[in-house]
């Protein structure tokens, strides 16, 4: 039978010499590349907004280029807790459960790498000009 | 691909596999290794019988449990219970929790002690700690050695998880204890995580590693538990630790060590030299193998499939020492 050794009745067998290496059939996921995003058409004279979403373990887009005074949002659309951290200690958000959302407000300009704290193979970036 | 790097999916190369394992001579004592099985759900019981660990899996019909250890050392692994999870994936954690207690329960040969490795809770509210505690209560082993997931140390650095269940520990919650001459060591690696890093150990616990095994006998069977996998697994995923081949280097005199890891939500094994490294499934939702899914994220199956995701497995052993093998079979 195939499938996860999760699957009942699965048998697994194994080798305590030879340094065997067991795990799955291993794909690659793909790298993201850096999305430009476009500032908000009306963004002169109004408060300027961007969203970042989470999904799936990453952020979207994971580089982001907004103007200065720019709040950008987050939202988490996963099943499982993350955070946005400023490597830098810039900003930091409480733990964000599904559909929770964290803002912060870029008054200067830069660029700001950030991470989740808890699945730190997830970063981002903002870049404010 | 290897043939063992499929081992887990494809379960006809297991007589090849147990093959190169007998035919294998690396020169390292087996006496005294810790093999210890792991399934899907609930645990791993793990025996010490005549200076050979060897392990059950809870469903193993009582007689065999009983007769394996007289006399000599017995404990459970358990894992990534999430509690305050209610998601799709599974909307009854604690339900499937007592499940895997009363698996416990039903050996006719009651555990010492157990350990969860980790993602006690999913959020680290009081509440989900408070929820575990109590179902815990009802097991037959009385004494539960935790170390933290990610889960448990969200928001406060970990202060309130030190507060309630690692008192006696070192620096942010790694300690050892002996138990009838096996030296178990739990560790701390998701704690000060990098960006685009991996699980982290730090030089401070190292450092503590070396002075705490020190004084040990090279003949000392040692057990490693911690929640992130202490080898590389799936780093495309966060799933290793990046600097636990420092910490390993520190053991290597020792004849055997079995390393027990959670977070990972699936039985993965690998022997390296003196070492068995092995990870427990979750008692609360299964995750995808590495690459097999957009994101290691909570893998949802059919509602009536879930007890037979979470189920317990059986170990058929395997005469001569050097091989193991455990069957997984439904909690249904
Ligand atoms: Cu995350």
């Amino acid at each position: 039978m195939r499938g996860g050794v999760f699957v009942g009745g699965a048998v697994l067998m194994l080798a305590m010499a030879g340094g065997g290496f067991v795990r799955g059939t291993v794909a690659r996921g793909e790298n993201a590349s850096p999305v430009l995003a476009q500032p908000a058409a009306a963004a002169t004279s109004q408060a300027k907004t961007m969203e970042v979403k989470i999904d799936n373990f990453k952020f979207g887009p994971e580089a982001l280029t907004v103007p200065v005074g720019t709040t950008v949002t987050w939202t988490n659309r996963d099943d499982i807790p993350h955070t946005v951290v400023s490597t830098e200690g810039v900003f930091k958000s409480k733990v964000l459960d599904t559909d929770e959302k964290f803002s912060f407000t870029f008054a200067k300009a830069g660029a700001y790498d950030y991470f989740c704290s808890i699945h730190p193979k997830m970063v981002g970036k903002v870049i404010v000009q | 691909m290897s043939k063992k790097d499929e081992i887990l999916h494809d379960h006809d190369l297991i007589a090849t596999v147990a093959q190169d394992a007998t035919g294998g001579h690396d020169g390292i004592d087996r006496r005294g290794f810790l093999k210890c099985m792991a399934w899907a759900g609930t645990g791993a019981l793990c025996v010490m019988q005549g200076g050979v660990l060897k392990s059950y899996a809870l469903g193993t019909p009582g007689s065999r449990a009983a007769k394996a250890s007289a006399g000599e050392l017995s404990f459970v692994q358990i894992s990534d219970s999430h509690m305050g999870f209610n998601k799709p994936a599974n909307t009854d954690v604690a339900g499937t929790l007592k499940a895997a207690v009363d698996k416990i329960n039903g050996l006719s040969t009651a555990p010492e002690f157990m350990l969860h490795t980790g993602d006690i809770s999913h959020l680290s509210k009081p509440e989900e700690f408070d929820a575990v505690d109590q179902i815990l209560k009802s097991a037959s082993a009385k004494d539960v050695f935790f170390v933290p997931g990610e889960h448990d140390v969200l928001n406060d650095d970990g202060k309130q998880y030190l507060e309630r269940y690692a008192k006696q520990s070192h620096g942010q919650g790694w300690y050892s204890f002996e138990k009838k001459g096996v030296h178990f060591i739990g560790l701390v690696n998701v704690m000060n995580l990098k960006a685009g890093g991996l699980g982290s150990l730090g030089a401070e616990q190292i450092a503590w590693i070396e002075k705490d095994v020190k004084s040990l006998k090279s003949s000392t069977p040692i057990v490693v538990f911690a929640h992130i996998p202490l080898w590389t697994v799936y780093p495309e995923w966060g799933w290793g630790t990046q600097d636990s081949a420092q910490a390993l280097a520190l053991l290597k005199k020792f004849g055997s060590v079995t390393v027990l890891n959670g977070h990972i939500h699936q039985i993965m094994q690998k022997v390296e030299g003196n070492v068995t490294f092995h990870t427990a499934c979750s008692t609360a939702f299964p995750q995808p193998a590495p690459g097999k899914a957009d994101s290691p994220g909570p893998m949802k199956v059919p509602a009536d499939q879930l007890r037979g995701v979470l189920g317990i497995t059986d170990v058929n052993s395997v005469h001569g020492s050097h091989s193991l093998a455990v069957t997984d079979s439904s909690l249904v």
